[in-house]
Formats: C-alpha cells, structure tokens, sequence
C-alpha cells in the first residue's frame, strides 16, 4: 500500500472528496469511491472503451488515467448525459435505433460518441466509422450503433 | 489488473522533474506522460515502477513549434494535436494522414507523439516516422542535453538508448521540401490494432523521376528504420508500378524479419512486399 491522496473529483456538476492510492484507476474511482456505476469496466488495459468518459472536453479511456491526474477536471459519465427526464438525443437515438442489447457497452459508446460529436460536430460518416472502431460490442454487430450515432448527430447539429 | 502501488510525483517545471528523475531513476523511476501504453504494462504488472513522474503538470511541454526548418515537438503534444495539418509544408499534411491510425481516438486524445518514441514500439507509427525522416532527438537530463539520430536512438523492441535520468523533452523533424510526395500503409488485423507492418515514404519529382526517396518500415524488424535497398530502386526511375513493385521486393530481402505467435519470417517478408507497395501507391493519391 502506498500512502493515500485526498482529492475531489468533480462528476457531471457535482464535488467527490475522495482520498485515493496514486494507482487507483479513473475507473475505479468513479465506480467504487464516488458510486457512479453507470461507468463500465471491461478490459482494464484501454482496448474495450467501455470505460470511456469524457474530461475536459475529451474522450477518454478511465481505466487508462489514474484518478489522481483528474482532480480538478471536468468529468462527465452517463449519469450527466439526460436532464431530468428528457433524454440525451445520443440515449434517445439508441433506443429508436435499436443499438443495444445487453447494454454493457453502451455507456461507453455513448460517451465517445457525444465526446466525439461535441468536438467535431461536422465529422464525416466514414471517419464516425473510424471513430466507433474504438470500442467494442459483442452484441449488436455494430451497424445499429452507426446507425443511432449518425441519428444523432444530425439531431446534435440541429 | 490492478497496477502495483507506486510513488507519484508531479513537477511543475521542466527543471523540477529532471531533477526528480535524476532522484528516482535508480529506484526505478519512469515517466508518465499519456500512460497509454505504460498503464495497460502497469495493469498486467509487466511493469511495475517504484515512482512515476508524472509529466502532465508540467508548463510549456505541449508546445509545436516550425522555424521555417525544423518542426519541434515538445514532450506532452498529444496525438490529437496532428488531427489537422500543424504546417502548411507537406509534413503538416503526412503527420495527419499517420496519426489517424495511431490506435483509436480517445487513446489519441491522451497518448503522446515523444511517449511513443521513448517506449519504442517495433509497430509504432510515429516511430516509424522518426527514423523515416531522420527525426533528431532532444533528451535532457539534470547533466545536460544530448542529441540522439533517429538512427541510433531505438535499441531494438521496446529499448532506446536514452538513459534512465533523461527525459525525451523534444524531437525535431525536418521540414519536408515543398514539391515532396508522402505515402503511408499499414496492416493490421483490427482497427487500431498494432500494425503487423507499416511502411511510410516521400520523395520528390525531378523531370518525372523520383529522387531523395526516402523508404521506411516499421513492425517489420526490432526496430523501424530506412531501407535503403528500397530507396535504391525508386532514385532515378518514373513513379509507377514496376519501380514501386521493385522497392517492395528490395526491402522484403532487406529484412530480418520479427516472429511472433501470428506470423513467421516468410509471412512477413510477403507482407513487406505489399505495404511498401501500397505506400508507394499511396503516394500518387
């Protein structure tokens, strides 16, 4: 054991005081320190993206970056994505489309591609390909999940 | 899968953290610059450093400078940063067209051009392009700075010969002429996945022929370098297919080619052939 840091995370608005080991993942402390669970942990060596949230404006793999290198951040998981009932488009994009089944990879796919889209609004269809190539789904073969992606971004441009 | 327990330090200026690592190097101390390679190595406990520094605090390490010769990458400019043409010269245009397939986009979004070249992946692309472009090297250490040649600086898979005190703090890439062509290929099984091989190359038109070509290959051998076989049969001659067909059987001999579990020597001979091809015809898109 390495000594603990004391640190806050700032989540979708809201502060975690949180006192953490330098190796705790970003991934692990959103999870299990600051009870956001909606975050999904796959892989644990940055090759499934399920663990993909967004700091300081951009994509990123959790389990990749240790919490202590995002205090002070701006971090946004699939908690933040709705206001209050009203869904995210990218959410509402997902259930129209049909692009989940068992819904594990989802949070992460929903990140990068808000992350994504928020940077790059005028992306073009193949490079939204590109993009979703970052992370995995062993379920839906992916066409479904292009498909709500490019539902949504016309809808993000709106 | 949970990396091993391990002191961080975070300097703020360049000076502070040359002056940690020299403290910690010994006691096996590295830098954590993007982690996108490190942290996956952390997490199956192939490695497990005492002490990171990490270098994300730290002022004026993200900076991109062109001098008009010379483009100068500092140590945190991150992948994302080549997305679009950080020149107007030819080289703006190559690195863009590179680093969209470093792996996949939020590991560009953290990951580091220098981490790269320090951790010296035989697959890397931006090693690749170092040695294809005869990139110089700016390490830096509490004992002063070094200039290393893109072709002495990579050891073999996953070794440099940077020392354990020295910081990789900036590597400067030549400006390409302005009349130079680039073309790059890689292969691999998945996207984003480790390219199995990946050649990139420039030359230049003088009366319809090529000349100064340059031929590089990575993922190939222990290291990337240039083939100068290859370059061989592409100075002189006219862009097209028997000269580019002719510099991917030079370099398929050229080789000492990896092994690993997917492929044999003879596998990756036949792929050299093809993605030093498809560079080359690349290069006429």
């Amino acid at each position: 054991m390495s000594e603990k840091a004391a640190i806050t995370l700032t989540i979708n608005g809201k502060d975690y005081a949180i006192a953490v080991e330098p190796r705790r993942t970003l991934a692990d402390a959103i999870r299990e320190d600051c009870g956001q669970t909606g975050t999904h942990i796959g892989c644990e060596h940055g090759v499934c993206g399920a663990c993909t949230v967004i700091v300081d404006d951009a994509p990123v793999r959790s389990c990749l970056m240790f919490a202590v290198q995002a205090a002070g951040k701006k971090i946004r998981t699939v908690e933040g994505l709705a206001s209050g009932d009203t869904l995210h488009p990218m959410q509402q994009a997902f259930m129209d489309n049909h692009g989940l089944q068992c819904g594990f990879c989802t949070p992460g796919f929903l990140m990068l591609a808000v992350g994504v889209l928020e940077r790059e609004p005028d992306i073009s269809d193949e490079d939204l390909i590109d993009v979703l190539s970052s992370n995995l789904c062993r379920c839906t073969g992916y066409q479904n999940i292009i498909k709500s992606v490019r539902a949504a971004a016309a809808e993000m441009r709106k | 899968m949970k990396p091993a327990p391990f002191v961080r330090h975070v300097p703020r200026s360049l000076d502070e953290a040359l002056k940690i690592l020299a403290e910690v190097a010994g006691d096996d101390g590295r830098i954590l610059a993007g982690g996108q390679s490190l942290v996956p190595i952390m997490a199956f406990r192939l490695a497990k450093p005492a002490h990171l520094v990490d270098i994300n605090e730290v002022e004026g390490l993200d900076k991109i400078a062109d001098d008009g010769q010379t483009l100068t990458i500092g140590a945190r400019v991150r992948h994302a940063a080549f997305h679009k043409p950080v020149t107007a010269n030819p080289l703006g245009a190559l690195l863009a067209y590179v680093a969209r397939h470093i792996a996949h986009y939020p590991i560009r979004m953290r990951g580091t051009f220098c981490g790269s070249l320090a951790h010296a992946d035989p697959s890397s692309e931006w090693c690749l392009t170092a040695a294809t472009l005869d990139a110089v090297m700016i390490a830096k250490s509490v004992k002063g700075i070094r200039e290393i040649k893109a072709a002495s600086f990579f050891d073999g898979i996953m070794s440099t010969h940077l020392k354990e005190d020295e910081l990789l703090a900036e590597v400067r890439l030549p400006l390409l002429p302005a009349d130079a062509k680039f073309g790059f290929y890689e292969f691999s099984r998945r996207a984003g996945d480790f390219a199995m091989s990946a050649s990139l190359v420039t030359y230049r038109l003088d009366g319809g022929k090529m000349t100064d070509a340059r031929v590089g290959l990575g993922g190939a051998e222990a290291s990337p370098r240039r083939i100068a076989e290859a370059e061989a049969q592409l100075n002189g001659k006219a862009p097209g297919d028997a000269a580019f067909r002719a510099a991917g059987e030079a370099a398929s001999a050229a080789i000492e080619p990896l092994e690993d579990h997917q492929t044999d020597a003879a596998y990756r001979r036949d792929l050299v052939k093809v993605v030093v091809r498809r560079a080359l015809e690349h290069s006429l898109k």
